[in-house]
């Protein structure tokens, strides 16, 4: 059993390891499909053969933040400073050794400065890119577990439930619901037998957050969900993630590994009488099982389907039990929370949405990547500094959030500050983070199409008007795109947005008809304009 | 057991506690249409044509799984519902192939029951003409799925009445199919026991056994009246 001492005493093994020069290279998905293996082999290969083995060493690090321009590879110098280097190919990387002995490198150097970094503000990711996320000893050295112990030792739960509700974490899987209510309500549902879940099932077209966040710094998960499960009495918790995740899962496994070896996970955690065990799900892919119902059914062994709330997993989710269910970058605040304390958190963001909110950027923009930004940021600061903007001279449109069940924000609305109830009144929602910039050559139509398509081949299939439905609108919109449609086609369209998103059973079909609602919102013209005088038309299939 | 009181359609109702909106509805007599509901079944929400308003609560909620509150004033048949309902009903005779004119369970169909309450007369959005597949490898009974509308009430009273559990839905979306077994001809599912409780439970004549059938036709004069104007100005029949 380990104690505080052990602990300290681990994470202080660790730094004194350390030598002075430390190549971080990101070894996380994105860069891993841009050949960071290889970059990190010939690393290794050129620290030996420099044999500068003693005073550099090469660590495989999670996500960097700035994908579009990966592989990145950083060297943290002696002196503290830091040289980032981006697009580093397998031919330069030995180059980037050499600067250390004073040559000079053909890789092409980055900026930590960039605009793209400035803006951000790091808690959920403030380990990712930093430390190697397979050695759980890298993860202690920065003070992780920690406030899992002092949770055990020094908080009583309802403590615990109160810090959390006291800093206003919100969601982050979509809707934004208060965190520190949702572990309240189960932790005072009666019965013995309680669960948490992580949901990781990230299914929105162009989102990667939440597989950053477990590639990069899977232990902080596994401490938020420990935290969570002694906040609400739970001894059991599932870590649901997509199958197409398999660098998640894999670092997932490794830490709950590791952790089970030091006794952070098991039985009498911290020699106290807090038991947890966490167990892996891999889901199929299916976009529905993000939703907590078909996630728990699936959890189950059973079809992925939805099914009526009430009841809700916290009064009754898995295997009838009392279920905490949360996303991952909501437990990824959590240690943070507790570290630095809820009013330093409050303290972040606007007054109804609390600290910061990870991004995909994605799109027709210059610079994509991962940011984590206050709550509140501008839209306008997200797309054109951080951004830069859209590449090739063209002009900025809007931006999606929220994928296919969110909406998008036209450029001149770009003032706005993101946070929930600022999006939700543009029709939009935060969404779990995607942040997809469309530039003036995309038709938005083919917008909604895309999205719908994607909502029709998704639907479960449970409930008609999200079965049925999504199929008429994405035949609608199709008819439109091509000039087939006529003014009546269009009503249609509008009719069935209603129907559906006031009668469908589950969030899916409930937000299907958002995007459409939104374009049409703010870009009605382009529809119009493509519609058929009713005289031409003949009407039918 | 405690009781609770609420208002339906203007009628004040006393009932226990733990009854749906549904139960509620059927004790004061307003008549909501539903689908995939059959007493006796677990319930599943799943055809959404039962949706109600409550004061005070801005979405519709389906009456077959909310549990009616105290003091709740729930309105079963406004204007604004039954254009929802009509609206729904509609998408289920577009998405499928229902050509009540040579149906089995013409004038014994609780879709088409549907319709006639909902004012659906005819059907504003394209028919998808699926394909789908017909099995008559059962020696008594016969699978239409061209008129299956995915109630799963079948899947449920094979499951929870019968404990034979032949019936599932397999694919998702507008693929979603009934299927036998796994994915296998009626006939060959060992698990089925021939006992009928998925035709009895079946609204449409998606499930029927094999011969029987104009008689059940001539019984329901009003209905048949329905359909024969129906078929005159070509409505269902595409
Ligand atoms: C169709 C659909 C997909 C969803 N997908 C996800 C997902 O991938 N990840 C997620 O965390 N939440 C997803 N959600 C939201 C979850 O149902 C649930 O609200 C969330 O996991 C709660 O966690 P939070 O309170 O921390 O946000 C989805 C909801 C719907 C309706
Ligand atoms: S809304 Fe769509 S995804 Fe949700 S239960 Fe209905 S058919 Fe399934
Ligand atoms: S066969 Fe009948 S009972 Fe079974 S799902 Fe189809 S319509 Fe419902
Ligand atoms: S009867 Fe209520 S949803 Fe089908």
């Amino acid at each position: 059993m380990i104690d505080l001492q052990q602990l300290q005493d681990i994470g202080q093994q660790e730094r004194d390891r350390r030598k002075p020069v430390r190549i971080r290279c990101c070894t996380a998905a994105g860069c891993q499909s841009s050949g960071a293996c290889s970059v990190k082999e010939q690393l290794d290969g050129a620290v030996a053969a420099a044999d500068l083995g003693d005073r550099v060493a090469v660590a495989g690090v999670g996500c960097m933040r700035f994908c579009g321009r990966g592989p990145l590879v950083a060297v943290d110098h002696e002196d503290g400073t830091s040289q980032l280097y981006e697009g580093v190919t397998p031919e330069n990387a030995a180059s980037i050794v050499g600067t250390l002995q004073g040559q000079p490198t053909t890789a092409t150097l980055g900026d930590w400065n960039h605009p793209f970094f400035a803006h951000q503000m790091p808690i959920v990711l403030e380990n990712s890119g930093n430390i190697d996320p397979e050695r759980i000893e890298e993860y202690i050295a920065v003070g992780g577990y920690q406030q899992l112990y002092r949770a055990l030792h020094d908080l009583s739960p309802e403590a615990v439930v109160k810090e959390i509700s006291a800093s206003g974490l919100r969601g982050r899987g979509g809707g934004g619901y208060p965190t520190g209510l949702k572990w309240a309500t189960v932790a005072k549902m009666p019965g013995d037998q309680k669960y948490v879940i992580c949901n990781a099932d990230e299914g929105d077209p162009g989102a990667f957050m939440d597989r950053s966040v477990l590639e990069s710094d899977p232990h902080r998960i596994l401490e938020g969900m420990a935290i969570a499960a002694y906040a609400i009495g739970a001894n059991h918790g599932y870590v649901y993630v997509r199958a197409e995740y398999p660098l998640a899962i894999a670092h997932l496994q490794t830490a709950i590994k590791q952790a089970k070896r030091l006794g952070i996970l098991g039985s009498q955690i911290f020699d106290t009488d807090f038991d947890f065990k966490v167990d892996i799900r891999v889901g199929a892919g299916a976009f529905v099982c993000g939703e907590e119902t078909a996630l728990i059914a699936s959890i189950e062994g059973k079809r992925g389907n939805p099914r009526p709330r009430p009841p809700y997993p916290a009064q009754s989710g898995l295997w009838q039990s009392p279920t905490l269910i949360n996303n991952v970058e909501t437990y990824a605040n959590v240690a943070a929370i507790l570290r630095r304390g809820s009013e330093w958190y409050a303290r972040i963001g606007t007054e109804k949405s609390k600290g910061t909110k990870v991004f995909a950027l994605t799109g027709k923009v210059e610079n994509t990547g991962l940011i984590e930004v206050p709550m509140g940021t501008t839209v306008r600061r997200i797309v054109e500094e951080m951004g830069g903007g859209v590449p090739g001279g063209r002009q900025v449109k809007a931006v999606q959030t929220g994928g296919p069940s969110g909406g998008c924000i036209p450029a001149h609305l770009f003032d706005t500050p993101v946070d929930y109830d600022s999006l939700l009144a543009l029709g939009t929602m935060m969404g779990s983070g995607g942040a997809i910039v469309i530039d003036d050559e995309t038709d938005m139509v083919d917008v909604a199409r895309f999205y719908m398509d994607f909502c029709r081949s998704e639907s479960c299939g449970k409930c008609v008007p999200c079965r049925a439905g999504t199929v008429q609108m994405y035949e609608l919109l199709d008819r439109i795109l091509e000039g087939r449609a006529t003014e009546r086609d269009l009503a249609s369209l509008e009719r069935l947005c209603v129907v559906v998103k006031d009668t469908s059973l589950c969030g899916l079909g409930m937000s299907a008809p958002n995007p459409v609602i939104s374009t049409l919102r703010y870009f009605r013209h382009e529809y119009e304009s493509r519609l058929r005088s009713p005289m031409a038309a003949g009407h039918g299939g | 057991m405690s009781v609770i009181t609420l208002t339906i359609d203007g009628q004040a109702i006393a009932i226990e506690e733990g009854a749906t909106l549904l139960e509620a509805a059927q004790e004061v007599g307003a008549a909501i249409p539903t689908l995939c509901h059959l007493k006796g079944l677990s319930p599943v929400g799943a055809c959404r044509l039962c949706v109600v308003e409550v004061e005070g609560i801005p979405k519709l909620l389906p009456a077959c799984v909310t549990a009616a509150a105290e003091g709740m004033v729930v309105h079963t048949n406004t204007d604004n519902l039954q254009d929802y309902r009509r609206t729904i009903v509609e998408l289920f005779f577009a998405e499928g192939n229902h050509v009540c004119a040579v149906c089995v369970a013409n004038n014994n169909c609780e879709l088409q029951d549907a319709a006639i309450s909902t004012g659906m007369t005819h059907v504003t959005y394209p028919y998808q003409y699926p394909q789908r597949e017909v099995d008559v490898s059962h020696p008594q009974f016969g699978l239409d799925r061209n008129r299956c509308i995915l109630c799963t009430r079948c899947v449920r009273a094979c499951d929870e009445l019968e404990g034979a559990h032949v019936w599932d839905i397999a694919y998702r979306g507008e693929h979603a199919k009934l299927i036998a077994g796994l994915d296998q001809p009626w006939g060959t599912v060992d698990a089925c026991t021939s006992c009928g409780k998925c035709v009895d439970a079946c609204p449409t004549g998606a499930i029927f056994r094999r011969g029987a059938t104009v008689a059940e036709m001539e019984r329901d004069r009003a209905k048949l009246e329905f359909l024969a104007q129906a078929r005159e100005e070509q409505q269902w029949t595409r």
